[in-house]
């Protein structure tokens, strides 16, 4: 191990050039020279140990060593485990439980004890070193700018842009509309119009008539069986899909509404009020009301109903919607009302939707009338 | 003829003399394996982003083998029985199959995601160093805008990869995106319906994610950590200041091998941690949120935490909608302020601030030193305001869960996130900026001074006073001469001088014989048999 103290002792500090092919000249000392060429300048370079078999470096070298061996073990460890281990899930209490748990303390001690390994062999085996290099953070000279500057403006010169404005013209007709037609196939196939057709996405559900060739659309369970009003008990409420095929799926993620059964003195309120407001009017039937579920502010199912004070909390941003006031929100960043479904039973006994929502469903947007 | 023998010590050099001939690689290469590079750990936090990026591609590639980006319907048939005949789409259930029935795969999958989150941590944790030090400056502000579109980039990769499995909390995601984008005026539900391909959700939504997650961002991703470690190579590192250090040159390790095996064995520390972390700690069940549907989402819904602070300024925004009657009228949610602006405000912020605060202090020159937090008093502040901030929209993410463990009202939690984003980070400035002129004060006073030593002295008039230890020479009055403030640390207490011993090294017991403190004559030791018992007081 070369010991060297620079600076002030020591006849050769690596700042004046040796001769490379001196025979007479160690190792290190190459490797200073290649170093000082680089301007930089070995300060200290000292081995950690005393002579070169203490009895500290031998202890440090086991230790690497033994974290080397660990290492390797847990890594064999990690490849039996991994194929002898049942892997598939079961349901139950089974030894596939621990499959990933085995496979994380296997894997991660064996990485942890290589990188513990490398980290102790440089930080207690090797020197210790300052060395200083030379920063280079001079610009380049003002020569050299002014060169590579006027070459850049020759090239410009020489293609003669300036001098020929025909040249202008025609690049500029040429080239735009092929940077156009670049974008455009990207731009113009991902382009659909939200407005388009007799069923406009922002403002058309599952309950619509059209989707339903004409008929009134029946309020259905997930599984599509249709609701009769006795299936939702006083103050209970259920979760209604339009009665079309597929009408519980994403297909028709604009439609799931909330139907509520309110008590009498709550179903009085919310009619007075229902029948207050211009959209909302005779939108009930008895004491049933339903609500868009989807909700105004972000679009997530505004599913919490707190029966005792007819609020329905959107459980994403916390916007709390007033079911006897018309579902006006009442806390929470929502700052639209939730849609109502205006309901009506068909000759059947069934819940049909007397029309599609009469307000736009979910999150609020710019057009929206 | 003579046959050649072949030198098997020559091979080397052999090689390499062909190497140089045909590439002449042996001058730039000695200026590589030369390069200097000043270590401390705070330097190491990116590092723990790039390797936690490797570990994301490595890992990633792996999940993409089994992955299925469809939105095709299918019934599920696979050994979990609580989904045993439910209808998702190909997507969630190529997820299940990769968690239940793939060897490893929820391994690597909770792998990936811990990966994500590690990542997206350090990149945090490392732009606030770089902040907080003023790395930022002149000539580095390129790369200080580089980091915070990694951020960003990590943002959405995080984001498009939470939504492909498309579990119950994937989709509410998504649903949350289309409303974003619906919010933005005039072109919304435009934009809305080019990402979906028409109507939310649509059908082609978790195919375009899984492209962008892949490929697209990926390549962004590596493309500017490329250049950003490039530019890092190129201007080299910035470095504390501290004896020999000036801001024209570089103090520490040369790269081989001692700093490139730290590296390694770093590496291979934060590998290890996010195994221990992807076998141990569970992470994402998917299984247990279901498919998603419209009309289903459970308390408690949270993004990946690094999206929490956007869903906390969004639950925090009051409920001002604006509305402009022009025609049949149009409308500017409120969720536009807080989503699409704070968002937009939170990154172009931070991309603007080495040139605002470059032109506050007329300050144009390149600096290569570091400078402590307390040094430069109001970027800490500012600091502290923006983290402050951020920390604020963060918890108020997850203040559901906060009003739900701790039995605290709702209303008043998100109530207090309102109040707190207005008045804690002008607080925190406040607060900063005091302690940083604190600290940088009792620094001073040091130098003046002297380190307190803990002795008292009585004065023949009687009053006590307490020894100091000058730092450097004294006058003929053995005053102390001031010196120089550096902006670097002081020494402070009498064993960093090597008057005391230095404190005794070990973790449950002392692995060495504590060093006998120099103890000076005219003090008697404080320790051993010697002491008496005061009898009296006068």
């Amino acid at each position: 191990m070369t010991v060297t103290h620079g600076g002030s002792h020591g006849t050769n500090t690596g700042t004046e050039p040796v001769d490379v092919n001196d025979p007479k000249l160690s190792r290190f000392d190459i490797v200073r020279e290649g170093a000082r060429r680089d301007d930089i300048e070995i300060v200290t370079y000292e081995s950690q140990f005393e002579g070169t078999n203490s009895k500290a470096e031998k202890r440090i070298v086991r230790n690497i060593a033994l974290l080397f061996v660990i290492s390797g073990l847990f890594a064999l460890a990690f490849v039996v485990l991994f194929i002898v281990l049942p892997w598939e899930f079961e349901l139950g209490n089974h030894l596939s439980d621990y499959y990933t748990p085995a496979l994380g303390i296997t894997l991660g001690i064996s990485l942890f004890a290589l990188g513990i390994a490398i980290l102790a062999w440089a930080k207690k085996l090797l020197p210790h070193e300052v060395s200083i290099q030379d920063r280079h953070n001079q610009p380049s000279s003002d020569d050299d700018r002014l060169i590579t500057g006027q070459t850049m403006v020759y090239m410009v010169d020489e293609l003669g842009v300036q001098r020929r404005p025909l040249l202008k013209g025609a690049i500029a007709l040429g080239l735009a509309p092929l940077g156009v037609a670049a974008a455009a196939p990207l731009i113009g196939g991902l382009i659909e119009n939200p407005h388009k057709g007799e069923e406009p996405m922002m403002y058309h559900t599952g309950f619509d008539p059209v989707s339903n060739n004409g008929q009134l659309v029946r309020l259905a369970r997930e599984d599509g069986s249709p609701v009769r009003p006795d299936d939702v008990s006083v103050g209970g409420q259920i979760t209604v899909f339009p009665g079309i095929p597929g009408g519980s799926t994403n297909h028709y993620a604009d439609s799931p509404t909330l139907l509520v059964h309110l008590r009498a003195t709550d179903a009085e309120a919310t009619r007075a009020a229902a029948e207050g407001d211009e959209i909302n009017k005779g939108g009930m039937w008895g004491n049933y009301v339903a609500f868009s579920k989807i909700c105004t502010h972000a679009g997530c199912p505004a599913s919490l109903y707190e029966q005792q004070t007819n609020r329905l909390l959107c459980p994403c941003h916390q916007s709390q919607f007033l079911i006897t006031d018309n579902a006006r929100p009442v806390f929470g960043p929502a700052s639209r009302r939730l849609p109502l479904l205006p309901l009506e039973v068909d000759e059947e006994g069934f819940f049909v939707a007397a029309s599609d929502f009469r307000e736009a469903v979910g999150p609020d947007f710019w057009e929206r009338p | 003829m003579k046959r050649r023998k072949l030198d098997l010590a020559q091979v080397p050099a052999n090689i390499g003399k062909g190497l140089d001939d045909r590439y002449q690689a042996a001058t730039p290469l000695r200026g590589l394996l030369n390069k200097v590079f000043p270590d401390h750990w705070s330097f190491l936090l990116g590092e723990i982003a790039l390797f936690s990026f490797v570990v994301l591609l490595l890992s990633g590639v792996f999940l993409t083998l089994f992955f299925d980006p469809s939105m095709k319907e299918v019934v599920y048939d696979g050994p979990y029985t609580a989904l045993r005949g439910v209808e998702m789409s190909a997507a969630y259930e190529s997820s299940l199959h990769l968690s239940f029935e793939v060897r490893g795969g929820l391994f690597m999958r909770q792998m990936h995601h811990w990966a994500a989150l590690l990542f997206m941590a350090s990149i945090v944790i490392h732009m606030a160093r770089i902040f907080f030090t003023g790395a930022f400056r002149k000539p580095r502000e390129a790369n200080w805008t580089i980091g915070v579109i990694l951020f960003l980039l990590g943002f959405f990769a995080g984001f498009t990869g939470y939504s492909l499995p498309d579990d119950g909390l994937s989709g509410t995601g998504l649903r949350i995106a289309s409303a974003i984008m619906l919010s933005i005026p005039v072109i919304g539900t435009w934009l809305s319906a080019a990402v979906f391909g028409g109507e939310y959700p649509g059908e082609l939504i978790i195919g375009r994610f899984y492209i962008a997650h892949v490929l697209l961002i990926p390549g962004g991703l590596l493309a500017l950590i490329a250049a950003h470690l490039g530019i890092v190579f190129k201007q080299k590192h910035t470095q504390w200041p501290g004896p020999m250090r000036t801001n024209d040159n570089v103090v520490g390790e040369r790269m081989f091998p001692r700093y490139a095996l730290k590296q390694g064995g770093f590496f291979m520390a934060v590998f290890g941690t996010i195994a221990l972390m992807a076998g141990l700690f569970q992470i994402n069940p998917i299984w247990l949120f279901g498919p998603y549907l419209a009309s289903a989402v459970s308390s408690a819904s949270q993004p990946d935490w690094y999206v929490m602070f956007m869903d906390g300024l969004v639950r925090l925004m009051p409920a001002w909608q604006i509305d402009i009657p022009i025609g049949d009228g149009y409308v500017i949610p409120p969720l536009f302020w807080p989503a699409v602006v704070g968002l937009g405000a939170l990154f172009t912020l931070p991309m603007l601030y080495p040139s605002m605060e470059a032109r506050r202090l007329k300050d144009h020159k390149s600096h290569h030193i570091l400078q402590r937090p307390r040094d430069a008093p109001e970027r800490t502040g500012v600091g502290a305001m923006a983290f402050s901030f951020f920390f604020i929209a963060t918890i108020s993410g997850a203040n559901d869960v906060i009003a739900d463990k701790f039995h605290i009202s709702l209303n008043a939690m998100t109530w207090a996130g309102r109040i707190g984003l207005v008045l804690i980070p002008p607080l925190a400035y406040y607060l900063a900026v005091r302690i940083c002129l604190g600290l940088q004060q009792h620094d001073r006073e040091v130098l003046a001074h002297g380190v307190e030593t803990g002795i008292i002295r009585r004065l023949p008039n009687g009053k006590f006073e307490e020894v100091h230890q000058p730092l450097g020479p004294v006058d003929d009055h053995g005053h102390p001469i001031p010196l120089e403030y550096a902006g670097w640390v002081v020494p402070k207490k009498m064993n960093r001088l090597g008057a005391l011993g230095p404190a005794v090294k070990g973790f449950f017991f002392p692995v060495e014989k504590p060093v006998e403190a120099p103890v000076s004559p005219a003090v008697p030791p404080v320790t051993g048999s010697s002491r008496e018992e005061i009898t009296s007081g006068r």
